[in-house]
Formats: C-alpha cells, sequence, structure tokens
C-alpha cells in the first residue's frame, strides 16, 4: 500500500515506527507457512507419480507388478493402518491442549511418536525382505523412490514430533491457539504425511 | 472464496474424508478388478474437488480488530475512489468534524480495470489514477480548515478499510460510492459488509458526481 500525504494542519502523529504486519487470509503466519510448504511437497510427490505413471500406462508391461516383483500388500495394509491411526493421535493431543489438557497432549503426542516410529521400522524391514532394489529395472527404481520419499517425509515428521514432545515434557504450550503452534505445524505436517501415503499404498499396492 | 485449510482439525478432517475414500478403493479393487477401482478412485477425487470447491465459496466471517486514540481528538475513515472529491462527501466530512478536534484519514483503493487486470496485479495505472484522487481530495478537505492524510488501498475496499483501521484508530468511517445504478461497490455489498465486520458507526454518502458537473 502505497501513502501520500498532504501537509495540512498539524502533522498526523499516533502511529509510530513501521505499520503492524498485515494479515487479511486470517492464518497465523506459521499455519498459512505449511500449508504453502506442502503445496511444493504436493507438486514433489506428482512428479515421482507421473513418473509412475509413465511406467505403468505407457511402458504397459503385461502385468502389475511387472514379473517376477510382488508386494507384500497386507503388512504394508497393517502399516497404512498405522500411521492412519497416528493421524487420529496427533488430533487428541492437540484437541486436548486446546481443552488445557496437558496430559492428554504429552499422551497424544508420544503415541503419535511410537505409531511413526513403527511405521517406518516396518517399512525398513518390508526393505530387506523384499527381494529386490532400486537397480532392478524401472518398477524397482519408482517403488524405492515413491515409499522412500515418503519415508523420508515420516523421518522428517518423526524429527518435528520429537522436538514438540520434549517441548511438552518441558512445560511449553497452552490452551491459546498462538500458545500451541508448535503442536499445530508439525501436527498439520502429520496430516500430510499419512493423506500422502494413503495415496501411495493405494496406488502402488493395490490399484 | 477462501481457503477451506486454515487449522490441523481442518486438516484432520481431509485425512479422515481421503481415508474412508481410499478404503472404498481398496475394499472395490480386491473384490471385482483394479479398473474398477480406478475408475471409482476418479470419481471420488472429482467428488473431492467439487466439495472443496464448495467448501471454499464466500468469506468467511471476520470480525475487524479495532484500536482507538484515546486522546480526545474525533478521528474519521474515509473511503472513496472516483467519488473522493464529490461535495456531497466533503459536506458530509464538514458536518461530522464540526466543533471538533478531527483528523481524517482517506483511503482510495486503486480499482484495476478488469478482472483479469486485478488477478495479475496489473494496478499501476490504477494506482496513479487512485494518487491524483486522493490527492486533490486532501487539498480540497484541507480548504474546509481540516487535518487530513491519506493513503491508497488494496482494491478490495473492504481489505483496504481493514488495513487503514491498522494504522488509523478511526471513531467514524465513511465510505463514498456512486448512485446504486452505477456503483460496483454496492452491488459487491461493501457498506453492508463493512457493517457486519467493523464495530464503529459506518455512514454511507452517495455522491452522484454527473448531477454536481450539471450543477456547477
Amino acid at each position: 500500500m502505497e501513502s501520500a500525504t498532504v501537509t495540512l494542519g498539524h502533522a498526523h502523529d499516533e502511529h509510530h515506527g513501521p505499520p503492524e504486519a498485515h494479515a487479511s487470509s486470517r492464518i497465523d503466519r506459521q499455519t498459512l507457512g505449511i500449508f504453502l510448504f506442502i503445496v511444493s511437497e504436493v507438486m514433489l510427490f506428482g512428479a515421482f507419480f507421473a513418473a509412475y505413471f509413465f511406467l505403468r500406462v505407457v511402458v504397459d508391461p503385461p502385468t502389475w507388478p511387472p514379473e517376477p516383483f510382488e508386494l507384500p500388500v497386507a503388512v504394508a495394509g497393517v502399516n497404512t493402518a498405522i500411521l492412519v491411526s497416528s493421524s487420529f493421535t496427533i488430533h487428541y493431543a492437540l484437541e486436548s491442549i486446546r481443552r488445557g489438557n496437558r496430559k492428554g497432549l504429552k499422551l497424544g503426542l508420544v503415541l503419535t511418536w511410537l505409531l511413526g516410529a513403527t511405521f517406518l521400522f516396518i517399512q525398513v524391514n518390508e526393505y530387506v525382505h523384499l527381494g529386490f532394489s532400486a537397480r532392478d529395472l524401472g518398477f524397482g527404481s519408482i517403488f524405492y523412490s515413491l515409499t522412500g520419499l515418503h519415508g523420508a517425509h515420516v523421518f522428517v515428521g518423526l524429527l518435528l514430533l520429537s522436538f514438540a514432545t520434549i517441548r511438552a515434557f518441558r512445560g511449553h504450550f497452552g490452551p491459546k491457539a498462538e500458545d500451541h503452534l508448535g503442536v499445530e505445524v508439525p501436527g498439520i505436517y502429520w496430516h500430510f504425511v499419512d493423506v500422502m501415503w494413503i495415496v501411495v499404498y493405494t496406488t502402488v499396492y493395490i490399484l | 472464496m477462501h481457503n477451506p485449510l486454515r487449522s490441523e482439525a481442518d486438516a484432520f478432517k481431509w485425512v479422515v474424508l481421503i481415508g474412508a475414500g481410499a478404503v472404498s478403493v481398496i475394499v472395490l479393487t480386491l473384490l471385482t478388478r483394479p479398473v474398477v477401482g480406478v475408475i471409482w478412485a476418479a470419481a471420488l477425487i472429482g467428488f473431492g474437488v467439487g466439495f472443496g470447491c464448495r467448501a471454499a465459496r464466500g468469506s468467511l466471517p471476520r470480525d475487524v480488530a479495532l484500536t482507538r486514540g484515546g486522546d480526545g481528538r474525533f478521528r474519521l475513515l474515509v473511503v472513496a475512489n472516483e467519488t473522493v472529491g464529490g461535495m456531497a462527501l466533503l459536506d458530509e466530512i464538514r458536518d461530522r468534524c464540526r466543533n471538533r478536534d478531527c483528523q481524517i484519514f482517506v483511503v482510495t483503493p486503486a480499482l484495476a480495470a478488469s478482472r483479469a487486470a486485478h488477478w495479475a496485479s496489473d494496478v499501476d495505472e490504477a494506482m496513479v489514477l487512485a494518487r491524483q484522487r486522493m490527492e486533490l481530495s486532501l487539498i480540497a478537505i484541507g480548504e474546509l480548515g481540516l487535518k487530513a492524510k491519506g493513503e491508497i488501498g488494496d482494491s478490495d475496499p473492504n481489505v483496504a478499510i481493514e488495513d487503514a483501521l491498522r494504522v488509523f484508530p478511526a471513531d467514524e468511517i465513511v465510505i463514498s460510492t456512486h448512485p446504486p445504478e452505477r456503483s460496483g461497490w454496492l452491488e459487491r455489498g461493501v457498506v453492508e459488509r463493512a457493517r457486519e465486520q467493523i464495530d464503529l458507526p459506518i455512514a454511507h454518502v452517495v455522491v452522484d458526481l454527473a448531477a454536481e458537473r450539471a450543477v456547477r
């Protein structure tokens, strides 16, 4: 916004210093920032999905997954349920702190962290027992790229949750919205990680 | 239109919706064939996009935060664009400031020539014109013996008012428009929206520039 002043009578002097930041979007900047970051992440995943669908639709092998690859659909299904459960626990943590329940916040955060770590452990275990690697044909490359990209996001999410959990045990965070942004922002990121896995699992393992 | 994703709670709702949709796709695929699951998934994605657009429709109700000067001065916020130099508006300002230590802040929204220009942020010309009008209006207000300052505002008049209130602790607001048959602001409900959002007295002044020119 530009301003222009015509000196008329006394100076207009009730305001000192730079103007307050405008916030017409009505979302605090941290929350808006994580949503914008997620938009860029969606594009990143989109590029990997484009490669996946290119391989599947354009190269069009007679069977999918192509011979001799086989995916552990049931184990990955259980792992999906574990990760989706963690969305409920992080939501529980946030609902707790919104009501001033610090115990619920801590419990929710610890459970979320444990579920996320379990997911990552099962995924690494799956990699060990799959019987093919990222070097095995296009399918191996794209499978490990997509699930690995997601795994990296889970790892980053776990780091963020670790910070939030440590802070919660140190007595940080409060019921007011601006006092628990340190949980709200990782929570939004965690939901995004869950949604991306739902899409990855449905696309790669099921369809 | 507004962003339907504004908090973790909103994001969680979408996780539940997407999760439920994915379960239906997985069950259908396992019971039938992958192609059926793909068709159902495509239908759900289409439904989801439609649902998202519907949820994003309209503006959220908002309350504009106010600050007050508290020094006994009467502060008047004037919002006007093409009508900023109109006689009816100047009369209104003079009436409101009579026998008062009055401070006036004129906000002139820089209106883009078209919707395309607005989205492309092509408002340079609009800002130049708005600035010229505002400066002339400040001189006209000065000729009434009143103190005034001005600012070019956002092209959305309601956002411009909200922005101005962050730096100017107004006691009253005057919004000036063309007559109803020629006013885009009235068509868009600018005055009604301002009255809903802002807990301050808001006066609406209609300036008929054509009629004023005819009188002169």
